[in-house]
């Protein structure tokens, strides 16, 4: 019996930590965006943080877009091959890229360069009270450090998404193209016939922004809520990526269900 | 004008149930440097978060120039700190920032001077702190000493008429030691603020503060002038002043019986 109640106490304490949680993120993002226009006065610090999270992820994200790209061109080639609409290739390259794999790959690839490090920085800032004293000299952390890093991401993830599928669709020009030699005429002209601008282009461009904001959300609230010390930021830093990828995979079941179902 | 900047009336103050604090008084005269003693974990840092509206207490109040403190609203709280300067335990400089940058945060953040006279500001306080020749240092290429006075830069970048100062000397070498309590006592008297320090070095402290206050189980356990509590009989501060290990502060944390707990 009491083993019982133990059970259902932990089970209550663990789910009202999780509410606790998701309430404090809540607020974070109510504040962030009160502070917005308190942040956007100083536009260069949003300029520096695009620099940061979307500049430097620039390299990780062209070449990961360029491998998925090359073997989505393989694995498709080798199966359309079999029905005989090789030609289809590009299709299917551009699409599975700018439906999927282009605003997935990109947010969980953001999600563990980006989001670490602004998690792990906001932390550390928190544990060597940086943001204290920036309390104590009236100046709000939320307009000063968490809306410059918001907007930054949610510009920044749209951009490199974009850029994923592009590179990606490259990387599948390259293999089918140029290494296997399907027609490049009816590799482009299909792609062209058969991508949707409002169907395929635009909801993969929606799903871009809400992965964006979901993991620049979660990368900020987990270092404003990390213990200030070594174990806690690192805790943090690990949840980020848990998080944010459960959360980006979860969101895409969902708005795929919406969208093109 | 009231001749105490700062006062502390009756103040309780924990976190969860335990309270650190039990109705606490305290005045902080205008122009003094006064400093808050006592052993580590006694909550003197606490009092200084408290001041600075960081905390909320349980009971009583802090007053700052005659405002409560716990009663401001955001835009009321931040209007009293721009009247503070506080200096952190380990400077807390931005380490993205270089120390010029460090020292002109508060000036870009709250003025509209224009950048030549931001640059001469910035130029004066480091002079004052004696590292105007490390203007365009990193933060992380500073040692720890160095670190501590251009956060004392940046404390005092906007004339504050408060200037709170948590451990000051703590792992600091004699030398920096010495320069950051002629730092205090200067700057104090040149910028004409009342300066609180939050200490527990006591040969530094009682060199040049002007009233001490004693903390010990949430409570003030004696105040006076450092003159007043070198004569003073209280066994707590005996103990305190002339660093002895056992005391009325025992040695020994509260544990069950040494032979129980070694199963003899």
């Amino acid at each position: 019996m009491n083993k019982l109640l133990n059970f259902f106490g932990n089970l209550g304490f663990a789910l009202r930590s999780k509410l606790y949680r998701l309430g404090a993120g809540t607020r974070l993002f109510f504040l962030t965006l009160i502070y917005s226009a308190d942040s956007f006065r100083r536009i260069h610090l949003t300029i520096r943080e695009i620099y940061y999270t979307g500049v430097l992820s620039l390299v990780i994200i062209v070449v990961s877009a360029f491998f998925v790209g090359m073997v989505l061109g393989l694995q498709g080639y080798y199966t359309l091959e079999k029905y005989g609409s090789s030609e289809a290739i590009g299709v299917l390259v551009a699409l599975a890229l700018v439906r999927e794999l282009g605003p997935v790959v990109t947010a969980l690839l953001f999600a563990g360069r980006a989001g670490t490090a602004i998690t792990a920085e906001i932390g550390l800032m928190k544990a060597t009270e940086q943001l204290s004293a920036m309390e104590m000299m009236a100046v709000s952390p939320i307009a000063r450090i968490i809306a410059p890093r918001f907007w930054a991401g949610m510009i920044s993830m749209p951009i490199l998404a974009t850029i994923f599928s592009m590179v990606g669709i490259l990387g599948g020009y390259f293999i089918a193209v140029l290494v296997i030699g399907v027609d490049e005429g009816a590799f482009w002209s299909q792609m062209q016939a058969n991508v949707d601008f409002s169907n395929d282009i635009i909801d993969g461009a929606i799903k871009s922004v809400v992965f964006g904001f979901a993991c620049t959300i979660i990368a900020l609230f987990e270092g404003f809520d990390a213990p200030p010390t070594a174990e806690g930021v690192s805790r943090a830093t690990t949840r980020t990526v848990v998080i944010s990828s459960l959360t980006v995979l979860g969101l895409d079941f969902i708005l795929t269900s919406f969208m093109f179902v | 004008m009231s001749d105490n900047l700062i006062s502390i009336e009756n103040l309780s103050f924990g976190f969860g149930k335990t309270l650190l604090h039990k109705d606490i008084n305290m005045q902080f005269s205008r122009g003094k440097v006064s400093a808050i003693m006592g052993g580590s974990g006694c909550g003197k840092t606490t009092i200084l978060r408290l001041i600075g509206g960081q905390l909320t207490p349980n009971a009583g109040k802090v007053i700052v120039d005659g405002d409560i403190v716990h009663e401001q609203d955001r835009n009321g709280l931040y209007h009293m700190r721009r009247k503070m300067g506080m200096l952190f335990q380990h400077g807390a400089l931005f380490t993205d920032l270089s120390v010029y940058e460090n020292v002109a945060f508060p000036m870009r953040e709250h003025t509209n001077l224009p950048e030549n006279i931001i640059r001469d500001l910035v130029l004066l306080k480091l002079n004052a702190v004696g590292l105007r020749g490390a203007y365009d240092k990193m933060p992380a290429e500073l040692s720890g000493g160095m670190a501590r006075r251009v956060a004392l830069a940046r404390a005092i970048a906007l004339d504050p008429d408060i200037i709170m100062y948590d451990e000051p000397f703590a792992g600091l070498d004699p030398i920096s030691m010495a320069v950051i309590c002629d730092l205090i006592r200067t700057l104090n008297d040149a910028l004409g603020a009342t300066s609180i320090i939050v200490t527990h070095d006591v040969a530094e402290t009682f060199s040049f503060a002007d009233y001490i206050y004693f903390l010990a189980d949430g409570t003030v356990a004696a105040e006076g002038s450092p003159k007043q509590l070198m004569a003073s009989k209280l066994p707590f501060v005996k103990q305190f002043i002339h660093s002895e290990k056992d005391g009325p502060v025992p040695f020994h944390a509260d544990a069950p019986n040494y032979k129980t707990d070694l199963r003899l």
